[in-house]
């Protein structure tokens, strides 16, 4: 009787395990807490709080003064000398590759900055010649206030944690807002085809 | 009644609630490396510990029917460990009260407990395959973390993962150095053992096991 009464104890483990861990992983997809931010937000696209911000020419701007086109946005600090500076670059050349739909007002490149005490205009327009933007298109900005730049963290699922050496390490990524002021998409920073690419299709369709 | 039995029965409870205390806890979640291979295991030897309290009339006796040589219960704590060991748990369990809750909960009752009761009436076969499974595991996740290039926790660094990875592969090889030890001149179960098939809690046996 104990062998049958253990098999039936182990198989409602069983099933009870893989539940949990179907559950835990999004039925098997995200292994990590970065899938499962971009699987939630492909699923479920995401309202953008309202936060102010400020840009490199001191004028103040929010999400719902870029409806109507799509935006790909991204997170830095201009201190970055790692991946930040090459995600600079990928922006540079996301502008050259979206120059079309940029000149017709369709598409908007931002890049925000999470180290708004130190990032002013004067460093993020640095940050942009730095890595070769020609000015179009792209703005860079930073919140006005803690509490926007928490609820931007929050939205977008941007994680910083401090480097050791007095930098941070962060989830780098291109996130794709549609032209409803949705959050849509999250791809990989350094990928920008990808991020460019879900633009296009919609904007051809 | 003497005192060091006092303390071996509360050594659980005490343990379980230091860990808890908030200067330890964000002390032991700053690191991969300390979430991994200190917080996770000591909580379940807090749950290990908690053994003597729940020892007696507490338990039904058929419990054990339930857990024949243990293996119920190992598979309980092989598959909540599974759960822990993902790095979205980790990352989680940093960010979401509810899931750092669930882990200060689910790794003493669901590994620590159900292990303290199983190991001892577990014959040769299920100590086997589950020591196997530890090994491979170990082996398996350190290389992961080892090899990757990129963060699979977004709040830790890339070199933190990259430590818990050659720390994974050493105590992979260190358990399969003394599995392999005990194989040859040792032995793998605690038998004899008269108390196995009496019931939930067996006394504990002379003869040390791998588990301790």
């Amino acid at each position: 009787m104990s062998v049958l009464r253990t098999l039936l104890a182990s198989l409602l483990i069983v099933a009870a395990g893989v539940a949990t861990l179907a559950a835990a992983t999004d039925g098997f997809r995200a292994f990590t807490s970065e899938t499962a931010l971009r699987i939630s937000v492909r699923e479920h696209p995401r309202a953008l709080p309202p936060v102010a911000l400020q840009t490199v020419g001191g004028k103040s701007i929010d999400f719902a003064s870029l409806r109507g086109r799509w935006v790909l946005v991204d997170f830095i600090y201009t201190r970055c000398m790692t991946s930040c500076s090459v995600q600079g670059m990928e922006f540079a050349g996301l502008q050259t590759r979206l120059a079309g739909p940029i000149s017709d007002r369709k598409v908007k490149l931002l890049s925000i900055s999470f180290d708004p005490s130190h990032d002013g205009p004067r460093q993020l327009a640095a940050y942009q010649r730095r890595s070769g933007g020609s000015g179009a298109g792209w703005i860079a900005a930073r919140p006005t206030s803690r509490g926007g730049l928490e609820a931007l963290k929050r939205t977008f699922g941007v994680t910083v944690i401090p480097d050791g050496l007095g930098g941070y390490v962060h989830n780098a990524a291109i996130n794709v807002v549609d032209p409803h002021g949705r959050l849509v998409a999250i791809t990989d920073w350094n990928a920008p085809r990808q991020a460019a690419r879900d633009v296009l299709l919609d904007l051809a369709r | 009644m003497n005192i060091s039995r006092d303390w071996k029965q509360w050594r659980g409870l005490a343990l379980w609630v230091v860990l808890a205390l908030p200067p330890v806890r964000h002390g032991l979640e700053a690191a991969m490396t300390l979430q991994m291979l200190v917080q996770i295991p000591s909580l379940a030897l807090a749950g290990w510990w908690l053994r003597p309290l729940l020892s007696g009339a507490h338990v039904p006796e058929s419990l054990s029917a339930w857990n024949r040589n243990g293996v119920s219960g190992i598979l309980l704590a092989s598959l909540t460990t599974m759960v822990w060991m993902l790095p979205r748990s980790m990352d989680a369990a940093l960010e979401v009260p509810w899931v750092e809750g669930a882990k200060f909960f689910s790794l003493p009752l669901l590994i620590g407990v159900p292990l303290a009761i199983s190991w001892p009436c577990a014959g040769f076969v299920a100590r086997g395959v589950f020591l196997a499974e530890v090994i491979a595991t170990a082996f398996r996740l350190g290389w992961l973390y080892f090899i990757s290039p990129v963060r699979l926790c977004s709040n830790y660094q890339l070199g933190d993962q990259q430590w818990l990875g050659r720390i994974l592969l050493v105590i992979g090889a260190s358990i399969f150095l003394l599995l392999a030890w005990k194989l040859l001149w040792g032995r793998l179960d605690s038998s004899p053992n008269p108390s196995r098939d009496n019931g939930i809690w067996p006394r504990p046996t002379r003869k040390r096991g791998l588990h301790e």
